[in-house]
């Protein structure tokens, strides 16, 4: 088992003609994700050949669904044409959609999000995210596929690089499922959904939380942990040496007064029972120790 | 990107928000020529991006022009808690008999927008909240419902609004929705919204936030942006499309890849200077995931070019592009640099082909450059390095 995808998940990429989408294409295949067609609106009935793999081009997603089974979208489409992109995929109903696109203004994020809530068919993972990978089952987006293998450890984070600086300090475990929920001020799925879904999954038995400054998601997340989550939690928060008003990065992360601080944060994860690393490496050996390994 | 008043002001105009005369002035004499237009009585308000500039005495009534003229030459040039004025907005002057409160703005807890409205206008809406929360009324609203004529009655009916003026302020919320979703903005707040003598309701002064993803559908927002406050290293930086921020008091130079790791190694920086007198990260940059030689020697120049900066730490986890190319393109960008570069390096590569990356720099053997194993290692060298 694992969270969100596994190795019966069908994805097709929309945006797979653009060089960003064939290029992550060809990587998905490599390791072993079942992509099974692409969506460019105008270029539906080409084939395209990625690595000796013959993929049908759609215009719309409830096309590709039709013909192929896919439950499973990854986005690549460029910030300007991902609102619509997004929308043709909760139009056509597909369980999950995996949007890596950055720079996509809020107003459309909250938009294609509102959207996907009315509809209620739909999950969103992103925007701008690394997406997803359950190690040697599938793996949807850009995480890198050869840093771990399969294990116990469930992941989240809003941070890409930091997922996998944290699969590989703890690649000889291995992972259940590695989820990159995305810096966005809005996302589709949340710390939270993701702390439910491993606490629900038998394959996972610990979760490393990785959060970062900006909003109070994981001032919800410890929340709910103490709540809900009996598996062991490590944590860990970046950006204490962040200033007030500076936007680090990700759209989302930027401290506004006295909220949205790591250090509150922090306390909060504690407070609930999260063991906090102070560094990556810190966090790893926390989750060794839990491990006993 | 936050507005000053004024801009606020002329996107409110543009979408029929009702504003009184305005304009913006750079010098008493312009302030001169501003009220003289305007006529009558005229306030001179400070143009700073920081509350409570009233208190420090940076709004002031003015009788005519003369004695615009006179009381901008006394706000420009003030600091107001360290923000310099430049600017002043010389406003029409209205009698008000009434102050209330509205804004829209991004609810990133609840993924969606949200209306807050209230009759307790002119204050604190932060102390509004806290201590009459039932006189503040706090409305969602979703992207794709938006605000019509028959929500915003409903919100400004919630929020206890008069009757008498209960159907002009519902038009100006819409109008206000409208000034939100059409310039992608991220916050609009009119505080306070008054009402005048004559009846009528007027959006004196106003806060706006524009949404910097949305840049390449919003052409006239580029003419909005604050030339003056940005620093000369942050203004280089994105000229040449990198994500960097500039930060007080430090001196180990950062770079790194991705937003989460970078803001991770300031961290990892901060703690580990402790130990050598207090070494703190000089700033933030984030060369992305591609991390090529031109974009690694456009973020070194950068940070060379700092003279905060004592040493750099590199701090790269190779993911799609593997360690081996990453350090390929450190050596490049050294070459590229040439004499420019004048500080040491650690470079901590791990991830994807680390020891093949690592061998390269060995081999490359530039006298700056020192490898670190781990992050933890490479922070503690460079906070040294950047005590010595």
């Amino acid at each position: 088992m694992s969270i969100f995808i596994n190795s019966n998940s069908k994805v097709i990429v929309q945006g797979m003609t653009g060089s960003e989408g064939t290029k992550h294409t060809r990587r998905m295949l490599a390791s072993g994700t079942k992509v099974v067609g692409g969506v460019t609106p105008g270029k539906g009935g080409q084939t395209v050949d990625i690595d000796g793999h013959q993929l049908p081009v759609f215009n719309t997603v409830a096309e590709a669904i039709s013909a192929t089974s896919a439950n499973v979208s990854v986005v690549f489409v460029p910030p300007k044409f991902a609102k619509a992109a997004v929308i043709d995929a909760i139009d056509a109903k597909m369980p999950l959609v995996v949007v890596i696109t950055e720079g996509i203004p809020v107003h459309d994020s909250a938009y294609f999000y509102a959207y996907s809530v009315q509809k209620g068919t739909t999950q969103i993972i992103g925007p701008n995210c690394p997406g997803l990978i359950s190690p040697d089952q599938s793996n949807v987006g850009i995480i890198p596929a050869d840093i771990t293998k399969r294990g116990p450890i469930g992941l989240v984070s809003k941070s890409g690089t930091l997922t996998y600086q944290m699969m590989y300090e703890l690649r000889d475990i291995g992972f259940s499922t590695a989820v990159g929920i995305g810096g966005d001020p809005v996302i589709g799925t949340t710390h939270i959904d993701c702390l439910k879904a491993f606490q629900d999954d038998p394959d996972t038995t610990a979760i490393v939380m990785i959060g970062e400054i900006g909003g109070d998601a994981e001032e919800r997340a410890a929340a709910f942990i103490a709540e809900y989550v009996t598996k062991p939690v490590v944590g860990y928060v970046a950006g204490f040496t962040a200033p007030e008003g500076k936007t680090m990065g990700h759209a989302g992360a930027i401290v506004s007064g006295s909220s949205g601080t790591a250090q509150a944060k922090k306390d909060a994860l504690e407070a609930a029972g999260v063991k906090v690393g102070q560094t990556p490496s810190e966090t790893a050996r926390l989750m060794r120790a839990i491990l006993g390994r | 990107m936050d507005l000053f008043e004024y801009q606020a002001r002329d996107l409110f105009e543009k979408h029929g928000v009702p504003v009184l005369a305005g304009a913006v002035a750079t010098t008493d004499e312009e302030a001169f020529q501003a009220a003289s237009k305007i006529g009558g009585k005229v306030v001179v308000k400070a143009q700073v991006k920081v509350g409570g500039r009233g208190k420090a005495g940076g709004v002031k009534l003015a009788v005519d022009a003369n004695d615009a003229k006179e009381k901008a030459g006394a706000i420009l040039g003030m600091d107001i808690k360290g923000h310099i004025v430049h600017q002043v907005m010389i406003a029409q002057a209205a009698p008000i008999v009434d102050e209330y409160y509205i804004s829209i703005l991004l609810d990133r807890s609840n993924r969606t927008f949200l209306v807050m409205a209230s009759v307790a206008g002119g204050m604190d809406i932060e102390e509004v909240a806290r201590t009459a929360p039932e006189k503040l009324a706090k409305v969602p609203v979703t992207a794709v419902d938006g605000i019509s004529a028959a929500k915003a009655k409903e919100i400004i009916t919630q929020a206890k609004f008069p009757a008498d003026i209960a159907d002009q302020v519902a038009d100006v919320l819409v109008k206000l929705w409208e000034t939100f979703q059409s310039e992608d903005a991220t916050l609009v707040e009119v505080n306070p919204l008054v009402k005048t003598e004559d009846g009528r309701i007027i959006a004196l002064d106003g806060k706006v936030t524009l949404d910097e993803n949305a840049e390449f559908r919003q052409p006239g927002h580029a003419a909005l942006v604050d030339h003056a406050a940005a620093n000369a290293l942050e203004a280089a930086a994105k000229e040449k499309g990198l994500n960097y921020v500039k930060l007080e008091n430090g001196q180990v130079g950062i770079i790194g890849n991705g937003a989460g790791l970078v803001m991770s190694t300031l961290d990892v920086v901060a703690y580990a200077g402790e130990k050598f007198g207090g070494m703190r990260p000089a700033n933030f940059l984030d060369i992305g995931g591609g991390a090529s030689a031109q974009v690694m020697a456009d973020g070194l120049s950068i940070i060379l070019g700092d003279p905060d900066v004592k040493s750099v730490f590199v701090n790269v986890f190779g993911g799609i592009t593997a360690c081996d190319a990453v350090a390929n393109g450190i050596v490049q960008a050294l070459e590229l640099l040439g004499a420019k570069a004048t500080k040491p390096i650690i470079v901590r590569l791990d991830g994807n082909n680390v020891l093949e990356g690592r061998a390269i720099l060995t081999a490359a053997n530039h006298p700056l450059v020192e490898q670190a194993e781990t992050m933890d290692g490479a922070a503690s060298r460079a906070a040294e390095l950047a005590a010595k």
